[in-house]
């Protein structure tokens, strides 16, 4: 198997295997944020605010996973 | 079809690479500055026009950083650096959307293959621009938490004496907290690039791919994006400045008083 091929297949790899954890995290999170603004619609906006800022924490994982990707396939 | 992750240098001023991400950011800051000095030209005790949606903007962005200090004094002094990060990073998020982008440009000989230089790539794609950035909002927060507790108590948080009240633990919490800090700067760099850098790549692709009505949910998805990167890059920068300035001992941020059951 010539390099390029095994480049490809690591970086699908990597953002596949990459991108799992996140989007478990993320749906997690979002799950719990809406129980919580149901049990108190008041909070609603607070308890948004604070799901989004936790949302980027997690997302920024996969986007290292991305950019990993990125540099396997292209550099 | 040319995906670089080094932003691609389109002349030499001597020996400094100008490189196309770098015009692009003087071509924000330039706009940025002919837009402040329209507002502040059609200023009016009654506001009107663009007055008014300057206001709009500023009101937003200071009832948000209410939201999180929950104290109007410590909101004054950030708000300067907050929504500067906040609105010079939204501009060059944006400017992605441009038609053009990735497309026009210059052919170039690079190691024997042709490949085409672009001249507008969005300035938050190149790790320079999302890296200095990180390193205003770090030692901003720095400075911030310093003068508010002064360097001896700041310093404090993060060299504890094996001694003092946690024992050995505490020194070591106080290790990781420092490499906490740094790890920020990374994760801050990195988090903004790889969302924009990702976003330009798609949109490359699928305008390469079906140029016609199939890009515009990407666009959509994109304009999102750069503002909710903005938005988190200003809101993470204000979150650890209000606990840079928390004294010892006071909670960590808005606490929610507790119910009675």
């Amino acid at each position: 198997m010539d390099i390029v091929a095994i480049k490809s297949i690591a970086a699908a790899f990597a953002i596949a295997v990459g991108g799992f954890g996140p989007a478990l995290a993320i749906g997690a999170l979002a799950g719990k944020a809406m129980e919580s603004i149901g049990r108190n619609p008041e909070a609603a906006s607070k308890i948004q605010t604070s799901m989004i800022l936790a949302t980027a924490f997690a997302e920024a994982i996969a986007i290292y996973a991305f950019v990993m990707a990125l540099i396997i396939k292209f550099v | 079809m040319n995906i670089s992750l080094a932003a691609e240098p389109i002349f030499h001023i001597g020996s400094f690479p100008v490189t196309n991400t770098l015009m692009v950011s003087w071509v924000v800051l330039a706009a940025l500055v002919v837009l402040s000095v329209a507002v502040r030209r059609s200023m009016r005790v009654v506001p009107a026009g663009i007055h008014n949606a300057a206001e709009a903007v500023i009101e937003f962005l200071l009832n948000m950083v209410d939201g999180v200090t929950n104290d109007r004094e410590k909101t004054k002094r950030f708000f300067p650096v907050i929504a500067t990060i906040f609105i010079a990073v939204v501009a060059s998020n944006w400017i992605e959307l441009v038609p053009g982008l990735g497309s026009i440009g210059f052919y170039e000989m690079k190691d024997g293959v042709r490949e085409l230089v672009p001249f507008i790539r969005s300035s938050s794609a190149d790790l320079n621009f999302t890296a200095a950035i990180a390193l205003v909002s770090f030692f901003s927060v720095q400075a911030f938490g310093m003068m508010s507790l002064g360097v001896g108590q700041y310093l404090g948080k993060f060299f504890v004496w094996p001694w003092k009240k946690p024992y050995v633990i505490g020194s070591f919490v106080g290790i990781l907290e420092l490499i906490g800090e740094f790890s920020k700067i990374i994760s801050f760099s990195f988090r903004l690039f790889g969302n924009i850098f990702a976003g330009e790549v798609l949109l490359l692709v699928v305008g390469s791919l079906v140029p016609y009505l199939v890009p515009l949910p990407f666009l959509g998805l994109e304009i999102f994006v750069g503002v909710v990167q903005a938005l988190v890059f200003s809101m993470l920068t204000l979150v650890f400045m209000t606990i840079a300035t928390a004294a010892h001992g006071e909670g960590e941020g808005p606490h929610a008083p507790a119910g009675v059951h």
